[in-house]
């Protein structure tokens, strides 16, 4: 029997993988054979649902009961509970998604994604990603076959136009325009290149999509190959990304069974192939030409453009280059048509975007929302506020490449112009949000150092001058600031920006310039003052005893690791601040919170 | 693969299978599946209704089960709840009883009142 009564859907991505989702699967298939309800029951190993803060996830449908964090101890309690007697198991279930009147909540009623639109991971988390079948049931290779067989290539190319995509892998490029370009481009052979050396700190956007969708890309990329003329696809994906890198292997091979890739691809005479290319994870080779000099084999380093990859790329021939989101909406634009498309989202930014939405957040995940929702939407609505009651103070987006939005723009409509506007950036969709402890400095010193570890070294601008600007930054953070220091920094952002070869290096300076024109009082503070407002440096930091409040007791001095607390039980106790190494133990220790942090 | 027909032919088969994950508003038939029900049979019956269910290519019902309905002398007990309709209870289901409820009740909106709670405990009672 194909049918089965229930579908157990566990999320196989790599937050819940690594939470243990493996053994969960182990479970319930042991278990679910113990009782013999392998012939009612089937479990699928799904792509990411989203909110990987509370995995790993666990949906049993038909009922749609979200379970959240379950161990493997839980599963014998499920299967026995819900599996067999139909109870559900009510305190496993994510806590949101019971209504009031006790029953369940549809998910599309549940705080975290009430207001997301999921077009790019319209599968991630419904499908098998490793079953083609199931990527056809929900409409897979239709588009594939509409193009191939109803459309010319001016129309497909037309269809994108018409759309208002826009490139998103940070860029922002109109999609359709590109694609425009390599079709114009004169060539015997043509390549169509798929960017998924997703490399922000934070950002795993691209990585859900190809764990829990792969097919999407695949036939997203051969649509390209139709439009702009091209028989062959490479997709360039960061080793890093184990699930990713499987999961699309077995994707293809899938696909060439079903002879949806290769040969006359629907009898049309069109063909179509598409290898991986696996990166070694350096940042610099989600640079286009940086990629593409890594997939002909070549050290992964920027080359000047113009020539534009779209007339002079992969192996000198015209190639067009878009990144995994880009691709994945591709198929729902050829089905639904442009006009659906660009009835979502902002005047200049339309459909949808993910974010991998991380830092101080309750509901740490992945979420795509339509372009134009609000900051203050995604921090408290969907990602459900800030954790232990504390105060935002800025969300950074973008990146190394981006900047930081402070709460007073948390009212931002979230689309390509209005992020430049406020300093920022859409970046590929890393959201890292920032409470009031963190600082600002730090942040801006924290993706410095990134860069410098990055840089490819082939231009001085980012090679030298990200490496003056962090040891600058390091001097501040560490309450050897010096008058100046500021401008210094203001001066090498300004030249870096205008001489560095790529993009990564002209975009190196933003977290400093943006933390620097909302939080300057931040950088002068820890300069002149040699205070740290945030309290998060250390070096700039210091604890003391209040006398008033300290009783004597000497836990602190008791736990101090480097015996820098002295004095008489019962009287107060003193700090050596030369001893002192800022591990704040004593804060910890204090029963009576006599203990001061500055 | 060489034709679109093909691909239609497996969206659709595997349709049927995945369809289930979708939130849906349709029926729902409902098994009592507690230590009574089972004891009565239950399980036999609630294949039955997934059986039938998928033989008639019904995409918009979903069967599910549910503890102790609490006339345990009446198991197995099937409640069937249409959209917008008061729900029914049939009682001492067999499977071979399953295929005339979804022919005549789920498909064709007239309950099999010989099978209901109320038929059964009139009948008893005289």
């Amino acid at each position: 029997m194909d049918f089965f009564r229930s579908h157990v859907l566990i999320c196989g991505g790599t937050g819940c993988h690594a939470s243990g989702s493996d053994d969960l699967i182990e479970e319930f298939d042991r278990l679910i054979e113990e009782k013999k309800l392998q012939r009612e029951v089937k479990v699928v190993r799904t792509g990411c649902f989203g909110l990987c803060e509370l995995g790993p996830v666990v949906i049993v449908y038909p009922e749609g009961a979200f379970y959240s964090r379950v161990n493997k101890e839980d599963v014998q309690e499920i299967v026995e509970e819900h599996l067999i007697k139909g109870r559900i198991v009510k305190r496993l279930l994510y806590h949101d998604s019971i209504a009031k009147d006790d029953t369940i909540k549809s998910l599309s009623d549940v705080g975290f994604y009430k207001k997301q639109k999921r077009i790019t991971l319209r599968n991630c988390g419904v499908i098998d990603p490793e079953n083609i079948d199931e990527y056809i049931a929900f409409d897979g290779y239709k588009a594939l076959a509409k193009v191939l067989t109803e459309m010319s290539r001016e129309e497909v190319i037309q269809t994108i136009k018409l759309s208002g995509l826009r490139g998103r892998g940070g860029g922002g490029f109109p999609t359709g325009l590109k694609w425009e370009f390599t079709y114009r481009a004169k060539g015997d052979k043509k390549y169509v290149c798929c960017n998924a050396d997703e490399g922000d700190p934070g950002a795993f956007m691209d990585r859900s999509i190809l764990e829990g969708d792969p097919h999407s890309v695949l036939e997203a990329m051969a649509i390209a190959g139709y439009a702009v003329g091209s028989d062959q696809g490479y997709i360039y994906v960061r080793a890093e990304y184990p699930i990713a890198v499987r999961r699309l292997n077995i994707a293809i091979e899938q696909a060439r069974e079903y002879g949806l890739l290769g040969n006359n691809i629907f009898g049309s005479g069109f063909n179509f192939d598409i290898e991986l290319r696996l990166g070694a994870g350096a940042f610099v080779c989600g640079e286009e030409t940086a990629l593409m000099a890594s997939i002909e084999g070549k050290r992964g380093e920027p080359r000047p453009r113009p020539p534009f990859p779209a007339s002079k790329g992969l192996f000198g021939k015209p190639t067009l280059l878009n990144n995994v989101e880009t691709y994945a909406n591709i198929p729902p634009i050829i089905l639904k048509g442009s006009e659906w498309f660009s009835s979502i989202g902002t005047e200049g930014s339309k459909g949808t975007k993910v974010f991998a939405l991380g830092g101080n957040i309750n509901n740490t995940g992945l979420l795509e929302i339509p372009m134009g929702t609000t900051l203050r939407e995604i921090v408290y609505e969907i990602g459900g506020g800030i954790p232990g009651g504390k105060e935002f103070k800025a969300a950074q987006t973008g990146g190394p490449s981006g900047g930081c939005i402070p709460a007073s723009h948390l009212d931002t409509p979230i689309d390509y112009d209005s992020l430049m506007e406020v300093g920022s950036m859409m970046g590929s969709g890393g959201l890292i949000v920032m409470d009031e402890d963190t600082c600002m400095v730090d942040i801006a010193r924290f993706f410095l150092d990134f860069t410098v570890e990055e840089s490819c070294g082939k231009c001085p601008p980012c090679r030298i001058g990200t490496k003056r600007m962090l040891e600058i930054l390091d001097r501040i953070t560490s309450g050897k600031g010096q008058e100046g220091d500021i401008e210094k920094l203001e001066t090498l952002a300004k030249n870096i920006k205008a001489s560095a070869l790529c993009g990564l290096g002209q975009t190196a300076p933003n977290p400093v310039l943006s933390t620097l024109r909302y939080f300057r009082d931040e950088y002068e503070a820890h300069i002149k003052e040699k205070k740290c407002p945030a309290g998060a440096c250390t070096a700039l930091l210091t604890y003391t005893i209040i006398d008033d409040l300290c009783k004597g007791c000497s836990l602190c001095a008791k736990h101090c690791p480097v015996e820098a607390i002295s004095g008489k039980p019962k009287s107060p106790y003193v700090i050596d601040q030369e001893k002192c190494i800022k591990c704040g133990v004593c804060m910890e220790k204090c029963p009576f919170k006599a203990i001061e942090k500055k | 693969m060489k034709s679109i027909k093909e691909l239609e032919e497996i969206r659709k088969k595997t349709l049927e299978k995945v369809n289930l994950r979708k939130d849906r508003k349709g029926t729902r038939v409902v098994v009592g599946m507690a230590t009574c029900g089972i004891a009565a049979g239950a399980r036999p019956v609630l294949l039955s209704f997934v059986e039938e269910i998928n033989k008639r290519k019904l995409m918009d019902v979903t069967v599910s089960q549910t503890g102790c309905i609490g006339v345990c002398r009446l198991e197995p007990i099937v409640e069937v709840y249409k959209p917008g309709q008061d729900k029914v209870t049939y009682v001492k289901m067999t499977p071979d009883k399953v295929a005339k409820v979804v022919s005549e009740h789920i498909v064709n909106d007239r309950p099999v009142i010989e099978y209901t709670i109320g038929y059964v405990e009139n009948r008893q009672n005289k």
